[in-house]
């Protein structure tokens, strides 16, 4: 049943959803009450737990070098890597956030899922294939090609674990809270229960075990998804207009929900949180990573091909499933709603609209099927977070850094390994501390890091020659802190999180990307024109060499360590 | 292959003549795909934040649904259809080109 405090905690993701300040709080769950335990639910994940686990005894046998535990030795298809990139993508926030949204306020849900989707063709037109043939393990072995090792590691280090620190923080809340209500399990078990499945898989079974992980859930999620949307259209006779009037005639706000409503506020901020999501997705680190899962370029373009289709589809999907829970779940309001009073919400939060609508179309063995995938969507999202994160930690910083290149494989498997256990520890540790945080602005934030940090220090010092080490770095750093500060200055975090009075925020828009991301080009670019070393003539005189390998795919890395 | 063989092989990629339009020609062409989703997305952005009454409008008489809704759904399919034209292209005709030239190199 829905308490005083939860109600506050949905008003307010549901106050910034409205006030634009936050586009990704569909990322955040907020805050649920404790259900009665679904066995069914528990069974059916019990199961999905089992087959993972036995994957993962597979993988772990075919996980003996360093390459295999970073790209499962290069031998995923195209097609099996587009599915674990979708898999990978399509977090529980989006499927049950977006689903949420477009049950509350229609249209909106719709724009929403459209900015999820427009950073994959640019990843396709301008990334995937020089991605590919530049890289080896990690989006540093790309940046850092003909660069100064040391300092261009560092960065792209630090840019990669800020990053997934920030998503990981999110995904383990957002795991916390939706275990809670779906499984009536304890939050700090459900959190711990989350990093134990992730460490396990990651640990022994490294890429291979995560990469099926990411494909079991794609396939799950979509299967279910698939099912719900078409029960719906069933319902009426597969023609969407009818379910959109019967949804008019019902939904409190009617006839608004079918045109745009305040998600988006002005302009400046509209084109700001566009460029974030856009961009953003081409510097997420361990979407990057699946890159280099393929062994050539043209599966490379295969992979971003297919997770494009998968993810649009599945955002189409969740518009469909909001509709129908508009519609389905008021047949049922004793079932679904707070004492039955289509007034005071769904029984744990708006974000549940989704599971509700898996019980109304399939009954309890559907819904413990939908709350599993639920559950298995959230370590496939997690699994790929923390095997980034090690990456970073044992190949850019341990074996080029420190060990300057000369460290061998087993003692590189050996140190991501110990990184993965400290991260998975330490991602249960944030998990619990932050459970009453309000964590709405955290995915948001990792875009904007990503697109104004990682994505054009990538961009840059691959299609532009007379990029340099001094170049990079500085306008990396310049993207990454303008990104983080101007984030703290806005409503986001200055008002909801620190508590400042209403108003009293110095930036005003949803999100810094159109800022810091220039910032960081023209600091790239600034910086870069005006170092004229030594390091950095030799450095532009790498760039024809490089060009040849990352247009024409010469000298790629082959299917890694084999 | 030893390193100076592929520096020597890179070389002569880099000076045959086709290199050079391959490379502009496929630039050419995803920078175009580039354009066209990013007017797509934020024209779509653009128009719902100056003209949120038209996209409101129904798309007939008598009926429920905006246009754009269907819009919307038609920025998703689109989005999805453009990066597939241009996966299939560079899988075929910009790879062939490509590996003709690294062929032409190494003989």
């Amino acid at each position: 049943m829905m308490t005083k405090s939860m109600r506050n905690g949905l008003g307010l993701a549901l106050g910034l959803l409205v006030a634009g300040a936050a586009l990704a709080a569909g990322a955040d769950l907020g805050q649920t009450t404790k259900q009665a335990t679904n066995w069914v639910a528990i069974g059916m994940f019990g199961a999905f737990v089992t087959i993972t686990l036995f994957i993962t005894k597979w993988a772990a046998a075919r996980t003996k070098s360093a390459a295999d535990f970073y790209t499962a030795g290069g031998g995923i298809t195209g097609f099996q890597n587009g599915l674990a990139i979708a898999g990978d993508y399509m977090s529980a926030a989006s499927f049950l956030g977006i689903s949420g949204l477009v049950f509350a306020s229609g249209f909106d849900g719709l724009i929403f899922s459209i900015g999820w989707l427009v950073g994959w063709p640019v990843i396709t037109f301008l990334m995937a294939e020089r991605l590919r043939n530049l890289g080896k393990f990690t989006f540093a072995d790309v940046a850092a090609y003909r660069f100064a090792q040391t300092p261009t590691r560092i960065f792209a280090a630090c840019g990669s674990l800020v990053v997934v620190a920030f998503y990981m923080i999110a995904q383990m809340v957002g795991a916390g809270q939706l275990i809670k209500v779906l499984f009536g399990l304890e939050y700090q078990y459900a959190v711990m229960i989350v990093g134990v499945l992730m460490m396990m898989y990651v640990l022994f079974g490294g890429m291979t075990a995560t990469t099926w992980v990411q494909i079991i859930k794609a396939i799950m999620l979509l299967t279910g998804a698939t099912f719900m949307a078409l029960a719906v259209l069933f319902q009426f006779g597969f023609n969407p207009e009818a379910l959109f009037t019967k949804a008019v005639e019902i939904h409190s706000k009617h006839d608004a929900i079918m045109s745009p409503g305040a998600l988006i506020k002005d302009p400046v901020s509209a084109i700001s949180v566009g460029m974030a999501l856009m961009f953003g997705t081409a510097g997420l680190p361990h979407i990057l990573m699946r890159f280099f899962t393929v062994p050539s370029a043209k599966e490379a373009r295969k992979s971003v091909g297919w997770a494009t289709t998968w993810i649009g589809y599945f955002y189409i999907l969740t518009f469909i499933i909001g509709f129908g829970a508009v519609v389905l779940l008021t047949q049922d309001p004793a079932a679904y709603y707070v004492d039955g009073d289509l007034a005071k919400g769904l029984k744990g939060g708006g974000n549940m609209a989704a599971i509700h609508l898996a019980n109304a179309v399939g009954g309890n063995v559907f819904l413990g099927f939908i709350s599993a995938v639920a559950f298995a969507t959230i370590l496939a999202v997690v699994s790929g977070l923390t095997l980034s994160g090690a990456s970073a930690v044992s190949h850019d910083l341990y074996a080029t850094v420190f060990m300057k290149g000369q460290a061998d494989s087993d003692h590189e498997l050996r140190v991501s390994k110990i990184t993965t256990v400290c991260l998975g520890i330490v991602a249960v540790f944030l998990g619990i501390a932050f459970e009453k945080e309000n964590v709405a602005y955290m995915v948001m934030l990792a875009f904007a890091i990503a697109c104004s940090a990682n994505f054009p220090v990538l961009f840059m010092s691959v299609l532009w020659k007379d990029c340099t080490t001094k170049g990079a770095v500085a306008g990396g750093f310049v993207g990454l802190i303008s990104s983080l500060t101007l984030t703290v200055l806005s409503a986001s975090v200055w008002e909801a999180v620190l508590k400042n009075p209403k108003g009293s925020a110095l930036f005003p828009y949803s999100s810094p990307a159109l800022f810091s991301m220039t910032a960081a080009f023209l600091t790239i670019y600034l910086v870069s024109k005006m170092d004229n070393s030594k390091q950095a003539q030799l450095e532009r005189s790498l760039y024809p060499a490089q060009k040849v390998r990352s247009e024409t795919g010469f000298g790629a890395a082959s299917a890694s360590g084999h | 292959m030893k390193d100076e063989m592929k520096g020597d092989i890179a070389a002569r990629i880099a000076a045959n003549p086709k290199y050079e339009k391959f490379v502009s020609l496929r630039s050419r062409y995803s920078i175009i795909m580039t354009i066209l989703v990013m007017c797509v997305y934020y024209g779509y952005i653009l128009l719902i934040a100056f003209n949120k009454e038209w996209l409101g409008t129904k798309l007939g008489a008598g009926m429920t649904t905006s246009i754009g809704i269907p819009m919307g759904v038609g920025v998703i399919v689109i989005t999805i259809i453009l990066t597939n034209i241009y996966v299939r292209r560079a899988n075929t005709e910009f790879d062939e080109l490509s590996a003709e030239i690294v062929k032409e190199a190494n003989q």
